[in-house]
């Protein structure tokens, strides 16, 4: 008998209802596409939870360094205008 | 990886390490953490999955022979559910460098343990009523406070997870509770189930806080939020107005409210019990382990089909 295999990773991304983002739920092992999501589907989604899935191969996935973390997000540190509490609106204004 | 750093600044990382945790901040899988934390981790989650996928054993014992079918039906959904705590738990694992094939290697060769509790057999349909109820009743204690644990992916198992328990543990309530309305006969078999079940139950928390080895890392890097004597306090204050509502009787003549502490007192747990059946010398143990290889070698081919339908496939795209 060949060595065991448990097939390959996959990550999931169930979408709760239309109109929702895809946020990932976890992982599964597959051997292809379509066995993925269906893996994914009864593993994830027994009660109503999703209306949509993706599968999408572990080592596919991108991911930015926590050890840069610091560095990588810099950029955004020291610009506070970017944000609308940054700005002093005239006394008595509305709905703005 | 660690034995190449310099010593100082192995230091440094773990202060920033225990910095982070003390502040509530969720390690990341590819976050640095002490060899310790990933060992500790690994031991834990994996037994934690295995204990879910042995625990499908003593329940599929009844599958065939559930009372009805809504009985049946419900049973299925229930252990299907326990399959898939299995497999968020191995996945919450990997993430920390073990594989899904080691971690299978040490269930069969007995390297990892799983919770004793599923050593002991399911002798009568009352079984499957005091395995969700008590057994599941103690495990959503546990699992409710490891929601909060430090590291992201097993808190993040843990809480998909309590949601789906509460649907167990009524369940086992349920059948319980029916079996206590019915004959003579059926009410002996419900109680006789919690005879047999109770003390296995609070063993599940493990050692008296003064005998348990691995707590202290546990709790400085907030692996674990409670005590084993908490959470076992808690679960036995919780079930025993259960039981009288149902009329069931807790086998534990030194079973008394404490007015000062506010909890129950119960009678000494049999440790001896405890440790022959963890020793591999319980009811089930070689049957649990001698199933779930077999199984495991008759789904080989099942695996081995699926890889070369990959590689063919891969071959027809290109």
């Amino acid at each position: 008998m060949a060595t065991d295999t448990q097939l390959d990773l996959w990550e999931v991304f169930i979408q709760g209802r239309n109109g929702s983002h895809h946020m990932h739920a976890g992982s599964v092992h597959a051997s292809d596409k379509k066995m993925a999501l269906q893996n994914a589907r009864d593993i994830y989604t027994r009660r109503g939870e999703g209306s949509s899935i993706w599968v999408v191969p572990a080592n596919s996935i991108v991911a930015s360094n926590p050890d840069d973390a610091d560095m990588f997000f810099d950029p955004a540190d020291d610009k506070v205008y970017r944000h609308p509490t940054f700005y002093v609106m005239p006394e008595g204004a509305k709905q703005i | 990886m660690s034995s190449n750093t310099a010593p100082a600044i192995e230091d440094a990382r773990l202060s920033k390490f225990e910095e982070r945790v003390q502040k509530g901040d969720a390690i990341e899988p590819r976050d640095w953490m002490p060899e310790a934390y990933r060992k500790h981790l690994i031991r834990q989650i994996s037994q934690h999955a295995h204990s879910e996928v042995i625990g499908m054993q003593p329940e599929g014992n009844w599958i065939t022979r559930a009372p009805s079918i809504r009985a049946k039906q419900i049973l299925l959904a229930k252990i299907q559910d326990e399959g898939g705590h299995g497999l968020y738990l191995y996945s919450a694992a990997e993430t920390l460098g073990i594989s899904r094939e080691e971690m299978i290697e040490q269930l069969q060769t007995g390297k990892a343990k799983y919770s004793n509790i599923f050593n002991y057999p399911t002798l009568t349909w009352a079984d499957i009523g005091a395995i969700g109820w008590l057994v599941d009743g103690a495990a959503i204690v546990n699992q409710v406070s490891l929601q909060r644990t430090s590291y992201g992916p097993y808190s993040r198992a843990m809480v998909r997870i309590c949601k789906e328990e509460s649907f167990h543990q009524r369940q086992g309530y349920e059948i319980m509770a029916m079996m206590m309305k019915g004959t003579p006969e059926q009410r002996e078999m419900a109680q006789d189930a919690m005879n047999r079940w109770w003390w296995p139950s609070l063993m599940m928390f493990g050692p008296h806080d003064s005998d348990s080895p691995h707590s202290s890392d546990a709790f400085r890097w907030k692996i674990k939020r409670h005590s084993n004597d908490e959470l076992r306090t808690k679960f036995i204050d919780k079930t025993v107005q259960q039981a009288e509502v149902i009329g069931l009787t807790i086998p534990d003549p030194e079973l008394k409210w404490n007015e000062a502490t506010g909890h129950y007192d119960h009678g000494e747990i049999n440790w001896d019990e405890f440790y022959r059946v963890i020793q591999g010398n319980g009811q089930c143990n070689k049957q649990r382990i001698a199933h779930h290889k077999k199984a495991h070698n008759d789904g080989a081919w099942v695996r081995a089909a699926a890889e070369a339908y990959k590689v063919k496939q891969a071959v027809k795209n290109n």
